[in-house]
C-alpha cells in the first residue's frame, strides 16, 4: 500500500510541473497497475474453479491455495536440509579428528554435503546452467555472425547448414551430446559434473542459431553510408568491426540474444527432465515419478517458479539491451 | 639437503618397521576406505530401503564413507551409470549383474557382495481385466477370492482378446528383471505363453510365439501407463502395485511371495574393477548395508514405520506414507478393502536374505535359458562358474565376520560361515509346485512344459 501512495505522490508532483489535471494521471496509473491486477485475480479465480473440476488419479488438480502452501513447505524443507547439512559438517570434522589420531598420515578433507538438493538449490543449478550455456553460445555465435554478415560468400556457403540445423530441437541432440560428453570428458577428478556439461552444451546448441542469424542480419544491413564512411577513413578491418559494425548491429544482436535466452530456458527444463540432470526439470520429473498426493501441487509450484524466472531473465536482458543499445526503439517490450 | 635426505631415509625406515610390526598384529582389522566419496544410484522402489537407511542412520558415515544417493530414470540408465563410473554402486535387479557379466545387453563384469531383499513384487491387472478374471476365481465363504490366484483365471481373458485380434500387452520393468521372470513364470504356470527371446537372431523383444506380449516400462510409470490403456497389467515392485489400488485403477492379483516363496529380489551391484581397486571400501559399504537391513527387520519389523517415513521423502521413493506403509508393514491390499497379512512381503534380513547365494544367481540363469535369452544348452558347470563370478559371498563373509568381531551383530544372525557352500537346499514353494535344486540347473530347466529345454534352439 505504502508504495502505491508514494508512487501517486510522485506522479502528482510531475503533474503539477506539466500542468495537467491529476485525474487523468490517476486514471492512467489505474489502467497500468489495476488492469493487470484484475487480470491476475480473474485468472486465479478461474484456476481455482477449474482445478475443482479436474479429478486425476492423484486427487483434485491443485488450486492456487495448495500451490501457495507448497511454496511454504518447499521453503521449510530447504531450511531443514540446511540444518542437516551443518550437522553433517560437524560430524565430519569430528570424524576427521578421530581419524588423525589413529592415522597421522591422513590428510583430512571436508567433503560437500551429501544430502538432497532442495528446490532452491535446483533453481540455482538451473540458472547457472542456462547462463553458462548462453554465454558459451554468445562467445561462439557473435563472431561467427559478424563474419557471415560481413562476407556475402561466407554467408552463401554457411547458410544451408544453418537453415538445416536451426529447426532441429536441441532435445534431439541430447542423446548425442550425452554420449559425446561422457566419451570426451574423462578426468579422474572432474571440476564440474558431466551432467552439467551435457545440459550446458544442449543449451548452447539451441542458443547458437538465433544469435548467429540475428547478428549476421544485423551486420549485413548496416547503413551503406556508415560503411562508406569507414571506407573513406580507410579503417583497418578490426577497427571497422569495432567502431562501425558492432555498434550498428548491437540492436539486432541483442534481439537475437533475448530470443535465444527465452528458448534456452524452455529447453533446459526439458533437457533436465529427459537426461535427469540436476535442476528444476529434474525436480518436476522426480515429483511426477513420486506420484504422491502432494506431487501435482509441487509440480505446479515449480511451473510458477519456472515462469517467473523466465520472465525475470527476459526483463534482465531487456534492461541490459536498453543500457547498451543506441536504438531504444528495438528495446521495447 | 643432505640432512633432509637422511631424515627421509629414516622416516621411510621407521614407516617400514611400523608396517611390519602392524601387519601381523592387525591382520584381521579392516583398513580405512580407499575411496571415501561414493555415489549410489537407485530406482524409486521400496526395496531400495537398505541404502536409504544406511545413509539416514549414519551407517555409511560410521564406515568413513560419504555417500550421495541419486534416483535414476530407469534400469538401463542405472546400469550404464555403474559401468561408466558415474555411479560407484547401485540398487540392481538380480538379473542385471548376471546378464552384464554374461554379456547379454551391455557387457561388463559386475559383481554383488550383498543381496538386498526377498520378495516385494506383485502382479497387477487393470480394473477391466479384473472384472473379466473374477468369475474364474474360486471364492472363500466371505465372498473374497481365494489366494493365490493362478494365471488359469487369466487364460480365458487372454484367449478372448486374441480371438478379437487385440494384442494382450503387459508391462515389466526390464528384460533381465526379476519381474520379467516372475510374470513369465506365473503366466506359463497358467498355460499362457509369454514369448521367447532369440538374441542370436537379433530378436531381443521376447515376443516369439507369445500369447501375452510383455514390454518394458519404468516402475514409477507403470500405473500411468496402465491407466492410459497401453498395457492391461504389469509386474512391478512396491509401491507401484499399492498405488494402483489407491488410485483405483487396478487390482493386484498375486504377490511374488506366492509365485516363489522367499525369492531373492534386488542386489547391490558394483563393478569387479571397483571391488579390486577399493577392497576396504567394498567391505565397508557391505557392512553398512548389512546393518541397515538388520535394522529394517529388527524386533519383528518394529522399525518399519520409521523406515516408511524416510522412504516417503521426495528424494527417496516419494510416494505417500500410506501407500508405502501398506506393503512395508506386513499387510498387502489386493482389491480395495481386501487387506491381508503378508508379514514376509518385504524381507530385508531374516532368512539370511542378505547373503548372496549362488543358487539364487543360478535360478535367474535357468529362467534366462528357459526364455531363450541364453540361446544354447549349457553345462551345469557353466551355470555354477558364472554364478561364482558374479555373486561374491567371500566379500559378504568378510564384512559379516568383522561386524561380529565388532559386536555389532551376533554370529547367530548369519549363516554358519564354516559350513555354508552358497547353495540353498532344494526349494519347494513355487506356484506350480516344481522343486528347484540350484546344484542341478539343467534338470530343473527340463521340468517345465512351456519353455526351452535340453538342446532346443530357436
Amino acid at each position: 500500500m505504502t508504495t502505491a501512495v508514494t508512487l501517486t505522490e510522485k506522479e502528482e508532483g510531475k503533474v503539477d510541473k506539466n500542468n495537467r489535471p491529476s485525474s487523468v494521471v490517476l486514471k492512467k496509473l489505474l489502467t497500468a497497475t489495476g488492469l493487470p491486477l484484475v487480470g491476475i485475480l480473474v485468472f486465479l479465480l478461474f484456476w481455482s474453479f477449474a482445478a475443482q473440476q479436474v479429478d486425476t488419479s492423484l486427487g483434485k488438480f491443485p488450486g492456487p491455495t495448495q500451490v501457495w502452501e507448497q511454496f511454504g513447505s518447499l521453503y521449510d524443507e530447504h531450511t531443514a536440509e540446511r540444518e542437516k547439512a551443518s550437522a553433517f559438517y560437524k560430524r565430519q570434522e569430528k570424524r576427521n579428528e578421530q581419524r588423525l589420531i589413529q592415522d597421522p598420515s591422513y590428510q583430512p578433507k571436508i567433503r560437500k554435503y551429501t544430502g538432497k538438493e532442495t528446490f532452491l538449490d535446483q533453481i540455482v543449478t538451473s540458472l547457472i546452467t542456462v547462463l553458462s550455456g548462453f554465454f558459451a553460445a554468445a562467445v561462439l555465435a557473435i563472431p561467427l555472425g559478424i563474419a557471415i554478415g560481413l562476407s556475402k560468400s561466407l554467408n552463401t556457403a554457411v547458410n544451408p547448414i544453418i537453415q538445416i540445423f536451426k529447426p532441429v530441437s536441441p532435445l534431439a541432440w541430447l542423446p548425442l551430446v550425452t554420449m559425446v560428453v561422457s566419451a570426451v570428458y574423462v578426468t579422474p577428478d572432474p571440476l564440474v559434473a558431466k551432467a552439467f556439461i551435457t545440459s550446458m552444451v544442449t543449451v548452447t546448441l539451441c542458443c547458437l542459431w538465433p544469435m548467429v542469424i540475428n547478428t549476421s542480419v544485423g551486420v549485413a544491413s548496416i547503413d551503406k553510408d556508415l560503411v562508406n564512411v569507414s571506407k573513406v577513413l580507410r579503417l583497418p578491418a578490426l577497427k571497422h568491426v569495432q567502431k562501425i559494425v558492432l555498434p550498428a548491429a548491437i540492436p539486432m544482436i541483442f534481439t537475437g540474444m533475448r530470443m535465444s535466452l527465452g528458448i534456452a530456458w524452455m529447453v533446459l527444463i526439458a533437457a533436465e527432465m529427459l537426461a535427469q540432470n540436476p535442476g528444476l526439470g529434474k525436480f518436476v520429473w522426480d515429483e511426477f515419478q513420486n506420484g504422491s498426493s502432494n506431487s501435482l501441487s509441487r509440480i505446479m509450484a515449480a511451473v510458477v517458479a519456472i515462469g517467473f524466472i523466465g520472465f525475470l531473465l527476459d526483463r534482465g536482458m531487456l534492461q541490459i539491451q536498453r543500457v547498451v543499445s543506441w536504438d531504444k526503439e528495438s528495446a521495447s517490450l | 639437503m643432505k640432512r633432509l635426505k637422511r631424515l627421509k631415509v629414516i622416516s621411510v625406515g621407521v614407516a617400514l618397521v611400523m608396517a611390519f610390526l602392524q601387519t601381523p598384529l592387525h591382520a584381521e582389522k579392516l583398513g580405512f576406505p580407499e575411496k571415501e566419496e561414493l555415489r549410489f544410484g537407485f530406482i524409486k522402489l521400496t526395496d531400495m530401503a537398505p541404502i536409504a537407511i544406511a545413509y539416514e542412520n549414519g551407517y555409511f558415515e560410521d564406515e568413513g564413507l560419504y555417500v550421495t544417493i541419486e534416483a535414476q530414470a530407469n534400469w538401463k540408465v542405472l546400469l550404464d551409470g555403474v559401468i561408466d563410473g558415474r555411479l560407484d554402486g547401485a540398487h540392481m535387479l538380480a538379473g542385471q549383474p548376471i546378464a552384464a557379466t554374461m554379456g547379454y545387453g551391455t557387457k561388463a563384469h559386475i559383481i554383488t557382495p550383498f543381496s538386498m531383499d526377498l520378495n516385494g513384487n506383485a502382479i497387477t491387472v487393470s480394473n477391466e481385466i479384473w472384472k473379466q478374471m473374477k468369475p474364474n476365481i474360486p471364492k472363500m465363504e466371505d465372498g473374497r477370492p481365494v489366494h493365490p490366484i493362478k494365471a488359469d483365471a487369466l487364460k480365458p481373458v487372454v484367449e478372448k482378446y486374441r480371438a478379437d485380434g487385440k494384442p494382450f500387452n503387459m508391462g515389466m520393468v526390464f528384460p533381465v528383471s526379476t519381474h520379467n521372470y516372475e510374470l513369465r513364470y506365473w503366466l506359463a504356470a497358467g498355460g499362457i505363453h509369454p514369448g521367447y527371446y532369440a538374441p542370436h537372431k537379433g530378436d531381443v523383444t521376447g515376443k516369439i510365439n507369445a500369447e501375452a506380449l510383455l514390454s518394458v516400462t519404468p516402475p514409477p510409470q507403470m500405473p500411468a501407463t496402465m491407466e492410459a490403456g497401453t498395457i492391461y497389467g504389469y509386474c512391478v515392485g512396491e509401491p507401484w502395485n499399492q498405488q494402483a489400488v489407491f488410485k483405483g485403477i487396478g487390482v493386484p492379483v498375486v504377490t511374488d511371495y506366492e509365485i516363489w516363496k522367499d525369492n531373492p529380489e534386488k542386489v547391490f551391484g558394483i563393478t569387479a574393477e571397483f571391488a579390486k581397486k577399493y577392497p576396504n571400501t567394498t567391505v565397508r559399504l557391505t557392512r553398512a548395508l548389512i546393518r541397515a537391513a538388520k535394522w529394517l527387520d529388527d524386533n519383528n519389523n518394529a522399525n518399519r514405520p520409521a523406515a516408511v517415513k524416510i522412504l516417503s521423502q521426495p528424494n527417496y521413493v516419494g510416494a505417500d506414507y500410506d501407500v508405502i506403509a501398506n506393503s512395508m508393514t506386513g499387510t498387502f491390499e489386493y482389491e480395495k478393502g481386501d487387506k491381508r497379512d503378508v508379514p514376509d512381503f518385504n524381507v530385508f534380513f531374516r532368512h539370511n536374505a542378505t547373503y548372496p547365494y549362488y543358487s539364487d544367481a543360478i535360478w535367474y540363469l535357468t529362467q534366462m535359458r528357459r526364455w531363450g535369452q541364453i540361446s544354447e544348452e549349457k553345462s551345469d558347470e557353466w551355470y555354477k562358474e558364472l554364478a561364482a563370478k558374479v555373486y561374491r559371498p567371500d566379500i559378504y563373509t568378510q564384512a559379516a565376520k568383522s561386524l561380529i568381531a565388532d559386536k555389532l551383530i551376533a554370529a547367530n544372525e548369519f549363516p554358519d560361515f564354516d559350513k555354508e557352500d552358497g547353495f540353498k537346499s532344494p526349494q519347494k514353494h513355487f506356484i506350480d509346485d516344481i522343486t528347484y535344486d540350484g546344484t542341478k540347473p539343467n534338470e530343473y530347466i527340463n521340468k517345465f512344459s512351456i519353455g526351452l529345454k535340453k538342446s532346443n534352439k530357436l
